[in-house]
């Protein structure tokens, strides 16, 4: 439970998580590597007073997470060239003043394929479906059972190994917080509650494996894996996105901004 | 950042493994229903039975194993010995 002075610090710090997660998916492009988005991601980060709250994470090498097509989540950037078709998924998070926020989105590179971009936008209604659910009096159940009957009920898969979690001044905190389950099961949800909620959702199989890297989660079947994130305060008046980016929510994007005008 | 999921979530307080009686009673034990009256140390509770008795129970194995929460106020089964009807086992948590 936050008081609503810890959510306001929050707020500031998922401002920066929001402004950076943007900006790396204003700039992802074919030719592109996936260290320098997390290049791009630390040294935005720090520039807003803000600290890389992945980087050392359980030893988690890099600030953010950049998982390509059949790679769910915590992939870990690296030498591999986004190329055009690509489904990149980007997932950060940012400490400031003592308290994290942590986001994600997915993103085609170039033109993806019906069926991937499709994919996005089932899993970013699912975000939003869930996020909906966040209200004072309902159970944490609720939230997973909407993500499940949405994504299910378009033939996708909801990955049960990982899940959302609470969030503060830990990453992790309590409750987990599944993409599935019964409505009206769970604790009930109150004012003050923050949650980070994040479906990863699959074109297949829910099954996933984890890599030899001891990271990286791929689908079983080779599928596609799109995932979407928010961090989200439970206030008197509603669930309240602290990692709400200005666009891109709904798709109108500025795609491949001049790496010039990053870096200035 | 996701979190790998711990233990079933899923399940707690929701459906169980196992239904009530499914643990072989000991020997002639006595079931009863009761209330959770107040939570003691070393996982014993006082309950409240059916008969409004209070009894001292403490938790079954195999619920432990579980990680079922018990708190004050759930309905629970417990089975009782004939020779000592002051204390009991606790087998069951109704949801």
């Amino acid at each position: 439970m936050k008081s609503p002075r810890e959510i306001e610090i929050m707020r500031r710090g998922g401002k920066i998580t929001a402004r950076v997660l943007q900006m790396l998916l204003e700039t992802a492009r074919p030719g592109m590597t996936t260290r320098e988005l997390d290049r791009l991601a630390e040294r935005g980060i720090r520039e807003r007073g803000g600290i890389p709250t992945f980087k050392g994470y359980n030893g988690f090498p890099a600030s953010i997470c950049a998982s390509v097509n059949d790679q769910v989540v915590h992939g870990i950037p690296g030498d591999y060239v986004l190329k055009e078709g690509d489904l990149l998924s980007l997932d950060i998070g940012t400490t400031f003043e003592g308290y994290v926020s942590d986001s994600a989105a997915s993103i085609g590179i170039g033109n993806v394929s019906k069926d991937a971009s499709e994919l996005m936008r089932v899993t970013q209604e699912c975000l939003m479906i869930g996020i909906a659910q966040m209200q004072t009096g309902n159970r944490l159940q609720d939230i997973g059972h909407a993500i499940q009957q949405h994504a299910e009920g378009h033939g996708y898969g909801v990955v049960r190994t990982l899940v959302g979690h609470g969030i503060g001044r830990q990453m992790h905190e309590e409750p987990q917080v599944p993409n599935y389950g019964k409505a009206g099961q769970g604790v009930v949800l109150r004012p003050g509650l923050c949650l980070a909620i994040e479906p990863m959702i699959t074109q297949g199989t829910h099954q996933v494996e984890t890599l030899k890297d001891g990271w990286t989660v791929v689908t079983a079947d080779g599928k596609l894996a799109a995932h979407f994130e928010h961090t989200v305060a439970l206030t008197e008046e509603g669930p309240r996105i602290l990692t709400l980016r200005d666009h891109f929510e709904h798709g109108d994007v500025v795609r491949y901004r001049p790496k010039e005008e990053i870096a200035a | 950042m996701a979190r790998k999921r711990r233990g079933r979530p899923e399940r707690r307080g929701g459906k169980r493994a196992t239904r009530p009686g499914s643990e072989t009673p000991k020997e002639e034990a006595i079931e009863v229903e009761g209330t959770i009256v107040e939570p003691l140390p070393n996982a014993m509770f006082r309950v409240e039975l059916a008969n409004g008795h209070r009894v001292l129970a403490h938790v079954s194995g195999k619920i432990r194993m579980n990680f079922i929460r018990i708190l004050p106020g759930d309905r629970v089964l417990v089975e009782l010995s004939p020779y000592d009807l002051t204390h009991g086992r606790i087998t069951y948590r109704y949801k």
